[in-house]
């Protein structure tokens, strides 16, 4: 689903190279959920916006559901993160002007869907998050939790197959985060693909595989199969179940 | 997409009505000062005969040669107007499709009833070609014949407003009107033509004048009536003999000419009889220099005369500034009100909107300001153009009107100018980098 074969990503200024991601490799299967993991200023973010073509690499190979990304022009680009790609976000990046089922329409509306389709969707993908009763709210009258449910709702909403998450339980409670990461955890059991950063060890420990970045590299990568993964991978995932 | 553009667009607007409510308000005043302004320049500055301007010209005979020009000028242009020698000369020749001398007289009509006022009427005395030469459209009538010309009859046409204020606008023709000691007969009265410019004598009226164009009579009958001229007479030296006589046999200047031409070899061919009739004076002993003639187009004309007075360009010129100083602001602004929304700007764009759907989302937004503007603008346009009389000349403000194409223009103004000022803005939104947006979140 996602593969980065020796990625680079360079900032440049006129005294000094620095860099973000070097020499990284990954490789992440259709339905796996991977949680990346390292410390502050490792380049968590930075790769994960660029697998979600919010960025552009410098140099490397990028197949992106076996599609070559490097060249492709804004517009592609666009339409993939609409159609593929589904982000949550921290600090969930609602939009503060819009209503909860405005905010959930929004990627709905850049892919052209008719009116009907729309409502569809957004009433299920509230439903699935159990908002469907704040509709109208809008994001400054929701907890955090909720918030970030309506993101995850709005994510949810495109149908993505592959759903980034950075650091979604950052700013939530321990009970709120346990909430945001069950609801994860049933996106994934539906067939998503999901790559999750996070500081987080007890959240990581429940994703099916890690992956730490320490100065820009992957530089350990475990698989430990967790008890909610998808079907395809029952069979080994029935061995190792935790909460 | 339009639709949720315009709805996203409403929805900012409304969030910070102090903010878009100076904006609209900058906009407003900004394009009214210009369109109030325009409205005059392009009343007085338009083509006042369209249809027919590309084949009218006006013809100039130097017959005061170079001690006639300004000591010291390098000009060598011909008189404005011309003298009566010349221009009966070309009448005579006869060698364009419609010529007409002209020159401006008024005198006062008798009234008819002992309960009535002398009524003061200025018009001008032109050849019977004058009419069909400016597509004069009649409501009563017709003009008068080349033979009324040659025989000097007495008949006149009235304007229709003359007709109205004497004739309360009913069919006047046949009926004698007394025009200074002499009766004339009615042949014909025109519908709604008072051409402002009033291009075919610009000398006489100096291009506008509410005055003119009252009543028409024959020119040859002016002048056997010896009507005197009422616009502006040079001379270069004073007439040998005084009177009217004296004025018809002297070089001064009074007399203006136009003529029809059609085609490029029309022009052609009467440039080169100018010429040959100019040489033909320096021959007879008139003239004592070289020929020097001139046949500008009707527009040429008029911009070299200067119609357009100059306090109407410099209004239109501070306007138009004024304006741009008001975009100027409303571009930061708007620059302003758009980068605050970079973290929306970031979640569009990493939830599928490409480049070109925020540019027309902000460009909307830009586009509802504007029009919000132009409406505005168009009550204070409305305002501009009723009191413009305040300051401009009554002549000149009396042009200007709001109309529909004005209220058009306006609105479309105020739209493309605060779009063409919310195209910076625009571009720095869409060029918000949605992963630093989103990381600095």
């Amino acid at each position: 689903m996602l593969k980065m074969t020796h990625l680079s990503k360079v900032y440049r200024t006129e005294v000094v190279e620095t860099y973000a991601l070097r020499d990284f490799n990954i490789d992440v299967k259709e339905g796996e959920f991977v949680v990346v993991m390292g410390p502050s200023g490792s380049g968590k973010t930075t790769f994960l916006t660029i697998a979600g073509l919010l960025e552009s690499f410098t140099g490397g190979e990028y197949l992106l559901d076996g599609v070559d990304v490097s060249n492709l022009g804004d517009n592609t680009r666009s339409k993939i993160r609409n159609e593929k790609i589904g982000f949550v976000f921290q600090s969930f990046n609602l939009i503060p002007d819009l209503n909860v089922h405005d905010n959930v329409e929004v990627p709905l509306r850049y892919r052209g869907m008719k009116s009907a389709e729309r409502q569809q969707r957004i009433q299920d993908s509230l439903e699935r998050v159990g908002l469907a009763s704040r509709m109208k709210h809008y994001p400054a009258e929701l907890s955090g939790g909720q918030q970030q449910r309506v993101a995850i709702a709005r994510a949810l909403a495109g149908s993505p197959r592959l759903l980034l998450a950075d650091e979604p339980t950052g700013n939530l409670d321990t009970q709120m985060a346990r909430g945001v990461m069950e609801l994860l955890e049933e996106i994934h059991r539906g067939g998503a693909t999901i790559v999750m950063v996070t500081h987080d060890p007890e959240l990581a420990a429940r994703a099916q595989r890690s992956v730490h970045i320490i100065d820009g590299q992957a530089v350990d990568i475990t698989e430990e199969p967790r008890f909610h993964a998808p079907p395809h991978a029952a069979g080994a995932a029935a061995d190792t179940g935790t909460a | 997409m339009f639709a949720y553009y315009l709805d996203l667009a409403l929805r900012s607007l409304k969030r910070n009505p102090a903010l878009t409510a100076l904006m609209i308000v900058t906009i407003g005043f900004g394009v009214a000062a210009s369109m109030t302004t325009w409205s005059v320049f392009r009343a007085v500055s338009g083509d006042p005969i369209p249809q027919k301007s590309a084949e009218l010209f006006v013809p100039q005979i130097d017959n005061w040669g170079p001690s006639g020009h300004a000591p010291g000028s390098k000009s060598t242009q011909p008189p404005d107007a011309m003298d009566y020698t010349d221009a009966i000369a070309l009448m005579r020749a006869h060698r364009a499709k419609y010529q007409s001398a002209m020159y401006q007289i008024a005198d006062s009509v008798m009234p008819k009833h002992l309960n009535q006022s002398l009524t003061m009427v200025a018009g001008e005395a032109v050849s019977s070609e004058f009419f069909p030469m400016f597509d004069v459209p009649f409501e009563y009538g017709t003009g008068w014949s080349a033979a009324d010309d040659a025989n000097r009859a007495h008949v006149v046409v009235l304007s229709g407003k003359l007709n109205a204020t004497l004739f309360g606008g009913r069919d006047s023709v046949g009926k004698v009107l007394t025009f200074g000691h002499r009766d004339y007969r009615m042949v014909g009265v025109t519908r709604d033509w008072n051409p402002q410019p009033v291009f075919y004598d610009v000398v006489n009226t100096g291009g506008f004048s509410e005055m003119a164009g009252g009543i028409f009579m024959p020119f040859t009958t002016a002048i056997a009536a010896h009507q005197g001229a009422n616009g502006t007479t040079n001379c270069q030296q004073p007439p040998a003999e005084s009177g009217f006589k004296g004025l018809l046999k002297s070089e001064c200047v009074w007399i203006s000419f136009m003529v029809q031409l059609d085609g490029a070899a029309a022009v052609r061919d009467y440039h080169q009889f100018l010429v040959n009739y100019a040489a033909t004076q320096q021959q007879a002993g008139r003239f004592t220099w070289a020929p020097n003639v001139r046949l500008r187009g009707l527009m040429d004309w008029l911009d070299f005369q200067h119609v357009v007075p100059p306090d109407t360009k410099i209004s239109l010129y501070v306007a138009l500034g004024l304006l741009l100083v008001c975009l100027v602001n409303v571009m930061g602004l708007l620059l302003a009100k758009f980068m605050r929304r970079g973290g929306e700007i970031g979640v569009r764009r990493a939830l599928g909107a490409s480049r070109r759907q925020i540019y027309a989302q902000f460009l909307t937004e830009a586009g509802m300001v504007g029009l919000a503007g132009g409406v505005l603008g168009l009550g204070l346009t409305a305002l501009g153009v009723a009191g413009i009389g305040l300051v401009m000349p009554r002549d000149i403000a009396a042009l200007a009107h709001f109309n529909a194409s004005l209220l058009f223009a306006t609105l479309i103004v105020a739209i493309v100018a605060t779009m063409l000022a919310g195209l910076y803005p625009t571009l720095r939104a869409a060029a918000v980098q949605p992963a630093w947006q989103l990381k600095s979140n």
